[in-house]
């Protein structure tokens, strides 16, 4: 089965169907054990869709906790600096835990509430998500175990001391290159033992069905914002809308409630690495091909006997070899152009938000930041393009002090 | 019946089950990783657990993401991989290595493999390989549905999970889809060696056999002759996985012959 794409039209605010798919990506790909708790899942979740108290207490929470809604700023200086169009950032960095992610793991908290389940698992690169669902834990007072691999736990140590203050416990995975892929199978293997009583928190836009659109769904908040704001300061949409892609969640809940304004270019901007050769990089849509990983038939990067190939970046949230469906389905039908940005190009986007604007971005969202900086001069003065900022770079000092050297 | 190149008549995985019921025994499904430690070791166990009264063989494809497995298989399958082992030459092992043996013989393999190697040339080349069925542990029902045709116009048997989390109803439904036999997890969890066999085990086995004429296997935890023993009566055959590649990881002397012999002993001490 070589590539596969959608033969008619789609219409993105239909999808996925009941089981998952995404045009002909998503689904369910995991042992039969997970199964149960999959559907179960499911239904709690459809279940709280219609549920006018769980809208209620989810948007209390943001409001409240998360302290949503997230700022959308002008960046002045950036906008004088790079001359073109008119560029506001979406300030996920200033939620409460620092990153989009604490919006999924409210969402999914409460859901394990619902299904009476006492135990949550996540799996964790840059470690955002992993606090964000050790914070969910202490807020509801769940048990928690966070899965990550080793290299992570080395790059983001101060994650790993906020998770454990939060009274979660870390497990440090070695298998693979001990980073997010690694992290996210011994999750797995966890839940394949535990599933009558934990609930696992996927992090991103990816994994079996429904973690992918209910994913989307938590993070839509990010999207309906923005463009909430954008019509009151601007009096229009966005003409540009860019997010960093890694599993896909801050630029699903960013892109999705602008997927039917077709006059919004929308840009997903990968991890380039160190280069195109596979293995040192994560560009998953810009250079891998459909297979099946983690439960979801999506782009993937594994050489041609579907082994999952390394990947490189210098972000940890964004080195995994495989992307959410949609983000596929995007994709095939153009709705989503979709590139990548190199290690060193990321590095210095992160250095110029800093001093241009007083803003460390996480290395994630520096990415988004770079691809911004490389489009400007094809844009014009009287463009608007928002950033989705997803993370605050507190948790890179060190591993960018490492890389640049700390006489700076 | 397809003859082999040997004397012995080559069974099929109905054959096979047939057979065990008119013997009135539990059989012995051995499960080995392909190309572990290396593809001479391969080829060299199939006709030894053949001869240690294994009545069907379980060959693991190795693959860099086996969520469904515990530590013992995942570093076999890491060590197989280590060695650049690809699809194909284990596909020209099988074939080669086919002759000497006449029982069955089932591929376990990820989806992922599956799918990037295109489905209906790997269900047409397992089966000119000389597989004679497949199982597939991450492909469910509904996904499953399409595939089991694809897998059975080759003249493969489709074989199903069913876990102790799927309800009845999902249960038969998993049946329905199975050509050679139900495979039924014994434990909620990954591969990997256990003491004891769960406590409800033989009722959730009785339980199934009501809901299907199809033979079961149970596999996952199994490990001991005891608790092979324990499962008569109420399962058709008894699947030992990371038991056996724990007694190849532990030998020392990597001599393909010198695992084979020590593997046949084994089967023998674990049907005793």
């Amino acid at each position: 089965m070589s590539s596969a794409s959608p033969s008619s039209p789609v219409d993105f605010s239909s999808v996925p169907d009941p089981q998952g798919h995404f045009g002909p990506y998503g689904g369910t790909f995991v042992p039969e054990t997970l199964v149960s708790a999959l559907q179960q899942l499911e239904s709690e979740y459809r279940k709280a869709q219609s549920d006018p108290n769980f809208a209620r207490e989810f948007q209390s929470y943001l409001h409240d906790f998360v302290g949503r809604p997230s700022r959308l700023y002008f960046a002045r200086r950036l906008t004088e600096k790079l001359g073109t169009a008119k560029i506001y950032l979406k300030r996920e960095d200033l939620n409460h835990t620092g990153a989009h992610k604490i919006n999924n793991c409210i969402g999914q908290g409460l859901l394990t509430l619902r299904m009476g389940k006492k135990r949550i698992i996540a799996e964790t690169g840059a470690g955002q998500h992993g606090v964000a669902t050790a914070t969910v834990a202490a807020l509801f007072g769940l048990k928690c175990d966070v899965y990550m691999g080793a290299e992570d736990v080395r790059r983001q140590s101060l994650n790993v001391f906020r998770m454990k203050l939060m009274g979660a416990n870390v497990i440090e995975v070695h298998s693979g290159l001990k980073t997010l892929k690694d992290a996210l199978n011994e999750a797995m293997r966890d839940w394949m033992g535990s599933v009558r009583d934990t609930h696992y928190i996927i992090g991103s836009v990816a994994g079996p069905h429904p973690f992918p659109q209910m994913v989307r769904d938590f993070q839509s908040c990010i999207g309906e914002e923005t463009r909430r704001q954008c019509l009151e300061v601007e009096n229009r949409l966005p003409d540009v809308v860019i997010a960093c892609v890694g599993g896909g969640s801050n630029a699903a809940g960013i892109f999705y409630p602008f997927i039917n304004d077709s006059a919004v270019k929308l840009i997903g901007v990968e991890a380039g690495g160190r280069g195109s050769a596979l293995g040192q990089h994560a560009a998953t849509l810009s250079l891998g091909r459909p297979g099946v990983l983690h439960g979801m038939l999506s782009y993937v990067l594994q050489d041609e006997d579907g082994q999952t190939a390394d990947v490189h970046s210098v972000s940890a949230g964004l080195d995994y070899p495989g992307v959410g469906p949609e983000h596929s389905l995007w994709k095939d039908a153009g709705r989503v152009n979709y590139c990548s940005i190199t290690d060193a190009e990321a590095l210095e986007a992160f250095e110029f938000l800093a001093r241009c604007e007083g803003i460390l971005p996480a290395l994630e969202s520096a990415h988004a930041i770079a691809q911004l900086i490389k489009l400007s001069p094809s844009l014009s003065r009287d463009q608007v393009v928002v950033v989705n900022l997803s993370g605050r770079g507190d948790k890179d000092c060190q591993e960018v002090a490492r890389l640049i050297g700390a006489s700076k | 019946m397809v003859m082999s190149a040997g004397t012995t008549p080559r069974q099929s995985i109905a054959d096979a089950f047939a057979q065990l019921k008119q013997r009135g025994r539990i059989g012995l499904m051995p499960f080995i990783p392909a190309g572990f430690p290396d593809l001479q070791t391969t080829q060299a166990l199939l006709p030894a657990l053949q001869r240690g009264g294994a009545s069907a063989i379980e060959i693991g494809i190795p693959f860099s993401d086996p969520v469904a497995d515990g530590p013992v298989i995942q570093e076999a399958f890491n060590v197989a991989l280590s060695h650049k082992l690809k699809l194909d030459q284990i596909f020209q092992t099988i074939a080669t290595t086919r002759p000497a043996v006449s029982i069955p013989l089932i591929a376990m393999v990820s989806y992922s493999i599956v799918y990037r190697y295109g489905v209906d040339r790997f269900v047409k080349t397992a089966h000119q390989a000389g597989f004679d069925g497949l199982i597939v542990p991450d492909l469910p029902p509904p996904e499953a549905q399409k595939v089991c045709d694809q897998i059975r116009s080759a003249g493969l048997d489709t074989i199903l999970l069913v876990a102790p989390t799927t309800p009845p109803q999902r249960r038969r439904e998993i049946a329905s889809l199975c050509s050679g036999f139900v495979y039924y997890l014994s434990v909620t969890g990954i591969t990997g060696e256990r003491t004891t066999l769960p406590a409800d085990l033989a009722q959730n086995l009785d339980q199934l056999r009501t809901l299907t004429d199809r033979p079961i296997a149970v596999g996952f935890g199994i490990s001991q002759p005891q608790h092979i023993a324990q499962l008569a009566g109420h399962a058709d055959a008894a699947i030992v996985g990371s038991g056996i590649v724990r007694q190849i990881s532990h030998l020392t002397d990597p001599n393909p012959t010198t695992i084979a012999a020590a593997i046949e002993q084994y089967c023998k001490f674990l049907l005793s």
